[in-house]
């Protein structure tokens, strides 16, 4: 279920909070309310952790993640990195990785099986993210952009690009991410889908701004709707129903 | 060229997406939203006037552009779409690509421009729209056409023309010149008065630069004066009538002239009896015997006026009977003259007596015996001039021959009329005068006028001549004579730019 909410008056949710299947990361605000709204979807199910990378508060395009491990940029200072340790389950690795593109969030876009690299990344890098997010990783461009990380946003059931993003492109990028993925927008007509919408694989939180359009493409790309009660009883019911004549 | 490069590039389809807002599909855009709810959303003429009074004079159809300026247009026409166009203010935000006019009724007093602008919204994406701006035409009368109102007949400046003679072929050529110039293209009435025409204007700077005009076509002095009319003493606005008088030197082309004794002395001691052979802005002075020729400008004349002793009026016709050439060519002033001895009877003598006369004549180059010309009997005359007198001991010649006639081939070809013709101001006839404007008498000088224009090719410099059609000269006729009547070539003729019905046309041209 996809839910809208701002943070200190901005849309750009996907800035200020990094969401995976095994934990979230939220900037601190000046008041709760982010924060809450965070807690409210997802407190008994995976951990929210609040903090700060390289002391500033747009996490989400600074580090890149999933359910398997935590890449950081070399500007994060070894508190947060202690922070991080503590705070997140053990099976997740945290790691601090030297690498000249520092924002990673907008250079590697990343579910729990593949991951979209920046073209001009390091081989060590590449070699790294393999081995900490346990993912097989892939150069591209989306649009002809080479930001990946920012113009889209994919989970294990689906993804959200740029969209500008030729037919072509669009096919290309669903047989290497082996996802459907469809080509749109987020936050009234805001073509950085990334910055606007931060995703899982049962839920996904967006600008204020997203119009009722833009949130049904969304609950329906990534499947969100499948998650609810109500659609879980209809298969159920389904299934029972089989046996009637 | 990504064939030449060696690279190979995938054919890229654009796809669709939703728009945001509606959700249609469409071709994303800068704004990604369908063009229906961009216009929703920004309206880009916001802002832009839709609503124009303009101001518009009845009578003369045109229209104010504040302050002071009235542009004449039709409706629906360019200029009109220029016009409104430029009274929209705040146009300058957005860009104008294309206006057109949506049709109201004329009575209605509505023009309706459709304008269609472009602007740049929401990251990029340029948005065109259309719209209508509508212009309520108020009628205000213009300030000329109110005075027009107020007083037909309300002239500004006046230009009263005189030369004190007794001819009007200086006015005939003066017309020609006005005409061929345009110099009276502000006039609002021109009025035919006993020894001169009368100019009105509307304005005064109007008539000052028609006296200008003039003083730079012919000798003139001018004095001008103004008459106050109405006066406002809380704004202090002044009207005044002003009149300029202008009198042009009474010494025409082909007059004896004796120049009294200051003025011979201040031209070089030129022989008291001249001939005037050339009048522009200034005159030029031949004595006939010394061929020498001094040039008077109008100032100079002004300052010691002085008349002529014999004017064309009273030239005479000589027959020529012999020609004996004393010196060679001389060049005078851009005309050729030989002076000659020549032995010349007049034609009222000729064959009843055997008067001859023998005198030096300037003409040699023109004369031949047998020849007939035109000169000033001194022999017969009675000259009760001033100046004559106070010469004493001059000796005057019996004859001075002007110029050449050719009366009697002129005579052969009477049945034929011209092939060329000129055009004539509008001029109002004083029918007020003393009644001494004989119309016999204009005519004649008209038509010698006219021969004059035929015989002088430097008279013709500067004045506009146009093809009569009805009166073509066959090409066999021309071949004939030997010795031909001088007449227009026909290069110099400009053909007639007929514009007006067949009627007007023949009102205003005279042959």
């Amino acid at each position: 279920m996809a839910t809208r909410l701002q943070f200190e008056n901005n849309c750009e949710v996907g800035v200020f909070s990094k969401l995976t299947n095994a934990y979230c990361l939220v900037a601190i605000g000046g008041s709760e309310n982010f924060y809450s709204t965070f807690e409210s979807e997802l407190a008994g199910v995976i951990p929210v952790v609040k903090t700060s990378i390289a002391g500033t508060r747009i996490i989400g395009r600074l580090c890149a993640g999933n359910k398997n491990g935590l890449l950081l940029p070399h500007t994060t200072t070894d508190q947060e990195l202690q922070h991080l340790r503590n705070s997140l389950p053990d099976h997740v690795v945290v790691q601090r990785i030297e690498e000249r593109l520092s924002a990673l969030g907008n250079c590697i876009a990343c579910n729990d099986h593949v991951a979209l690299a920046h073209t001009d990344l390091d081989r060590e890098t590449e070699e790294m993210i393999a081995d900490v997010l346990g993912v097989e990783v892939f150069r591209q461009t989306i649009a002809g952009n080479i930001l990946v990380g920012s113009y889209c946003a994919f989970s294990n059931r689906g993804g959200l690009v740029h969209p500008h993003t030729s037919i072509e492109d669009l096919d290309e990028l669903s047989t290497l991410l082996q996802v459907p993925l469809v080509a749109g927008t987020v936050n009234r007509g805001s073509e950085v889908i990334a910055s606007g919408i931060t995703v899982n694989d049962w839920t996904a939180f967006c600008g204020s701004d997203t119009t009722a359009t833009e949130l049904s493409v969304i609950e329906s790309v990534f499947k969100l709707r499948e998650a609810q009660p109500i659609a879980i009883v209809d298969e159920m019911r389904k299934s029972l129903i089989d046996t009637y004549v | 060229m990504a064939e030449e490069a060696g690279m190979f590039r995938v054919h890229q389809t654009i796809g669709s997406v939703l728009c945001c807002k509606c959700g249609i599909p469409m071709t994303p855009n800068a704004a990604n939203m369908c063009v229906k709810c961009l216009r929703s959303e920004v309206d880009i003429t916001e802002g832009l006037q839709k609503h124009v009074i303009i101001m518009h004079c009845p009578e003369c159809d045109s229209y104010l552009q504040p302050p002071k300026t009235w542009i004449k247009a039709q409706l629906e026409s360019k200029e009109l779409l220029t016009f409104c166009v430029k009274r929209l203010k705040n146009l300058n935000k957005v860009r104008l690509v294309h206006a057109e006019f949506v049709w109201t009724e004329p009575h209605s007093k509505r023009i309706k421009v459709k304008l269609r602008v472009q602007k740049e919204v929401l990251n990029g994406a340029i948005l065109e729209q259309a719209y209508v701006v509508e212009y309520v035409q108020q009628d205000h009368m213009c300030e000329s056409c109110s005075r027009v109102q107020a007083n037909p007949d309300q002239w500004v400046a006046s230009v009263q023309l005189r030369q004190h003679v007794s001819h009007r072929r200086t006015f005939f050529y003066l017309e020609q010149l006005i005409l061929r110039h345009d110099a009276a293209s502000r006039a609002i009435k021109i009025k035919q008065m006993d020894q001169g025409i009368d100019f009105f204007f509307a304005n005064r700077s109007h008539g000052v630069k028609f006296v200008e005009f003039l003083g730079k076509v012919a000798p003139i002095r001018s004095r001008n004066d103004k008459q106050l009319v109405s006066h406002d003493p809380k704004s202090n606005n002044y009207n005044y009538k002003y009149t300029f008088s202008v009198e042009i030197c009474p010494i025409c082309r082909e007059d004896l002239i004796c120049l009294p004794p200051k003025v011979a002395a201040s031209l070089g001691n030129l022989g008291p009896l001249v001939l005037c052979t050339k009048v522009t802005n200034s005159m030029v002075l031949l004595d006939p015997f010394t061929l020498r020729h001094c040039f008077m400008d109008a100032d100079q004349y002004w300052r010691s006026p002085f008349t002529s002793l014999l004017s064309s009026r009273q030239l005479v016709e000589y027959i020529v009977l012999d020609v004996e050439i004393v010196s060679p060519e001389v060049n005078v002033g851009g005309s050729k003259y030989v002076l000659a001895d020549a032995q010349v009877a007049r034609m009222s003598d000729f064959g009843k007596n055997d008067k001859i006369f023998h005198i030096r004549t300037h003409l040699g180059h023109l004369l031949n015996p047998g020849d007939y010309a035109l000169g000033y009997d001194l022999y017969g005359a009675n000259s009760n001039d001033i100046q004559l007198d106070k010469y004493k001991g001059l000796v005057l010649p019996e004859a001075i021959l002007i110029k050449k006639s050719y009366e009697e081939k002129r005579q052969r070809k009477r049945g034929k009329p011209r092939h060329w013709k000129l055009k004539s101001l509008n001029m109002e006839v004083d029918s007020t005068a003393k009644g001494r404007i004989d119309e016999d008498k204009m005519n004649k000088e008209y038509e010698e006028f006219l021969k004059d224009l035929e015989e002088n090719p430097e008279l013709r410099f500067n004045i506009s001549l146009y093809r009569n059609k009805e009166n073509q000269p066959s090409e066999m006729a021309s071949m004939t004579d030997g010795e031909d009547v001088p007449s227009v070539p026909l290069e110099e003729l400009l053909a007639d730019l007929d514009l007006s019905d067949d009627e007007n046309g023949d009102d205003s041209m005279r042959e």
